[in-house]
């Protein structure tokens, strides 16, 4: 250990590290990747690839015409979600406007709609939406009944009914159903992994496929050293990133970090170490920088995106798949991510995630070792 | 004393594929058995492995530098065993692989001072070791190594391999690819290493830098078919080998190997380098009996082996098939 220590503070290690910087630095691609991959991803998760639906197209058939009917029109109008781009007069109407693609939905109110909801309670209100994307028509649906009910809500307080039943529907956590709370933590997995694995991997493979790796391990210098010495560039990298990503998620996305930047980074840490032991043993098995790139992203960016529950719920794929999921080291981290980030929950909470993440790295870290080459072959 | 001791070292890579040998050594005459190679090199001396691409330098090379384990044999690098003492020798080695092996995005000075740091030194302190050859880059010290010409990028992987003081330094075919100019000056290099008391064991496939080793050993597919000091090669060319010319080159090289009397018959640049089975066989009568089949100004003449005579002679004698017809 004392040895060790010494060999960590002498220049022969830090002129690598040096080294491996130059290296990154001198390079615009990977400079580009490393930096503007987690702010393109970002963005990209935050606003392009959203379940949000925002100004949608509304035809309205009203032929009340009355005070409630034009109050909820208006409700409508001044939602976020809805932009009414036309009126129209008869129900013949209301498939030539879903043909045309002129309007996502329709909502038709009845007769004499402010008299009935009055006198009789009868009023009636139909909700029509175009379903080819059954996602956003329940949405659209979600967001109009939710209007309706509210104006209904509004109404009864008006005439001071003494007893209602008011049913509160709250969403937790993510209380204005936002999907950059569920892409935050997915993209810090799928950054910190690619970035890791991916790069590590791919300049260690570089150094075998440039002959240099051959005069290193023919020098003073110890082969696992090496190793690290090329990991640690990646690793400072990745909280560089790390430090983004948060930044952009706060101010740019505003989803705020619930739980304690400290359990997060720790977390963060034990993936990280994961993901550059994966990026070891896929340097290990390939001999050109190509094969690297394509077995990290086949192998890693693939499973993360698909299994790792970042896009689709993993409850609801098939079993078999599910088993795989649990091999996948970003679930566990997003797991972890989401209960200390996003719903604030104190470090003893991700236990298991956090469990997890350490057995895979001892795994992998014993793996490696026993893979790692001190020679050629 | 001995710098490199090998003992019937050998490394193949059997191709189940093709049943081929490749690397070092050779299945011997007797089943299971492989003939490997073996050899010594004194301290201080420039020991040069010649031989074609495919013959098996790399791989030797790549056993003596501790990168690769031998099937079979033993070899010690100044002392140490390559297989179990790999540190030792890590420590006290320099290696210039045949491809260029540099950081070709750093600049010239950055990659001298890394290896000097990765083995634990300073420029300043082995500078008088590689002066001679580093002061002809220094001009270009701020310039990537990636945008040196191929003679600059060979002198800064020397001075890279050198800039620790190595005892031993192996250079795996250093002047391939390099100007002829280059690969003079190279040579003069390496003598003046030699005088800092630097063993050398230097590859190359050009036959004529064998000269410029003080021994040699010939290698094809994976075997030694010799080792001596170049003129002790040249000494050993029992047979008296002529050079022919005539007007028509290719048609000579077909007549000549037609010929009962001729034994080899090689082309050489602009003459063909001719052996006879019987030494009483006369120049006038070559001269008839090419005449007789139309080849107009002849011209025959007896002349010294080179290594490159040597070399095809041995390499023919260990496996008839090979060479000649």
């Amino acid at each position: 250990m004392n040895l060790y220590q010494q060999f960590i503070r002498g220049s022969q290690f830090w002129a690598f590290v040096k080294k491996e910087f130059r290296h990154i630095m001198r390079d615009n691609r990977t400079v580009l990747i490393l930096l503007g991959m987690p702010i393109v991803e970002i963005i990209l998760f935050g606003f392009a690839i959203t379940t949000e639906v925002n100004n949608s197209k509304l035809a309205i058939l009203d032929p009340s015409n009355d005070k409630a009917t034009l109050h909820i029109v208006r409700e409508m109008e001044a939602s976020k979600y809805f932009n009414v781009v036309k009126i129209i007069h008869s129900t013949s109407e209301i498939a030539t406007v879903f043909n045309r693609g002129e309007v996502d939905m329709v909502i038709i109110f009845g007769n004499d709609f402010n008299e009935k909801l009055n006198h009789t309670g009868g009023a009636q209100i139909q909700l029509v939406a175009d379903a080819t994307n059954p996602n956003v028509a329940v949405t659209l649906n979600n967001y109009a009944s939710s209007i309706i009910l509210q104006y209904q809500m509004e109404l009864m307080m008006q005439q001071k009914v003494p007893y209602q039943i008011k049913p509160e529907i709250k969403l937790l956590y993510n209380p204005s159903m936002k999907s950059s709370f569920n892409f935050v933590p997915g993209v810090m997995g799928m950054i910190l992994m690619l970035i890791c694995a991916m790069m590590t991997s791919i300049s260690i493979v570089r150094e075998k496929e440039t002959g240099t790796m051959e005069v290193l391990l023919v020098s003073p210098m110890k082969p696992l050293n090496i190793i690290i010495a090329k990991a640690v560039p990646y690793l400072v990298l990745s909280f560089v990133n790390l430090v983004t990503i948060l930044l952009l998620s706060v101010f740019v996305l505003h989803v705020p970090v619930a739980g304690s930047i400290f359990s997060l980074t720790l977390v963060s840490i034990i993936f990280i170490l994961v993901s550059l032991c994966l990026g070891l043993l896929i340097s290990t098995i390939s001999d050109t920088q190509v094969a690297a790139m394509l077995i990290s992203g086949m192998a890693l960016m693939m499973p993360v995106m698909l299994l790792s529950g970042m896009m689709f719920p993993v409850e609801n794929m098939p079993k078999p798949l599910q088993v795989i999921s649990h091999l996948i080291p970003a679930k566990w981290y997003i797991m972890a991510v989401k209960k200390i980030m996003i719903e604030g929950l104190p470090l003893k909470y991700a236990l298991k995630e956090i469990g997890v993440l350490c057995l895979m790295a001892v795994v992998l870290i014993g793996i490696s070792l026993k893979k790692f080459k001190i020679r050629l072959e | 004393m001995y710098a490199i001791q090998v003992e019937g070292l050998s490394k193949n890579y059997h191709s189940a594929k093709s049943g081929k040998y490749a690397g070092l050594g050779k299945p011997s005459a007797s089943p299971d058995q492989v003939d490997g190679v073996t050899f010594d090199v004194h301290q201080g001396e420039i020991f040069g492995i010649i031989g074609p691409d495919g013959a098996g330098k790399t791989t030797l090379f790549r056993i003596l530098t501790t990168l690769l384990v031998p099937d079979s044999g033993t070899a010690k690098v100044d002392g140490y065993d390559v297989v179990t003492e790999l540190k030792d020798i890590r420590q006290r080695v320099g290696y210039m692989p045949g491809k260029f092996s540099l950081y070709q995005d750093m600049t010239v000075e950055e990659n001298l001072n890394f290896f000097a740091t990765v083995f634990n030194t300073t420029v300043e302190e082995n500078y008088e070791l590689v002066k001679d050859i580093y002061q002809q880059i220094e001009p270009f010290k701020t310039r990537r190594a990636g945008k040196l010409s191929g003679g600059m990028k060979q002198k800064l992987a020397l001075s890279c391999a050198l800039i620790h003081k190595p005892s031993v330094l192996f250079l795996d075919e250093p002047t391939t690819g390099v100007d002829p100019v280059s690969r003079k000056e190279f040579w003069g290099m390496l003598r003046k290493l030699k005088e800092q008391g630097i063993t050398i064991l230097v590859s190359t496939p050009y036959m004529d830098e064998a000269f410029l080793c003080d021994r040699i050993a010939l290698i094809q597919d994976g075997i030694f078919l010799q080792i001596d000091s170049p003129q002790g090669i040249i000494d050993q060319f029992a047979q008296t080998l002529w050079a022919v010319r005539s007007n028509n080159m290719s048609k000579l090289l077909r007549d000549l190997r037609a010929h009962p009397a001729v034994d080899t018959c090689f082309a050489f640049g602009d003459v063909h380098h001719v052996t006879l089975s019987n030494d009483s066989y006369t120049i006038a009568e070559l001269h008839d009996y090419l005449a007789q089949l139309g080849h107009s100004t002849i011209e025959v003449h007896v002349i010294k082996a080179g290594i490159e005579d040597c070399y095809m002679q041995l390499a023919r004698r260990v496996d008839p098939h090979s060479n000649n017809h």
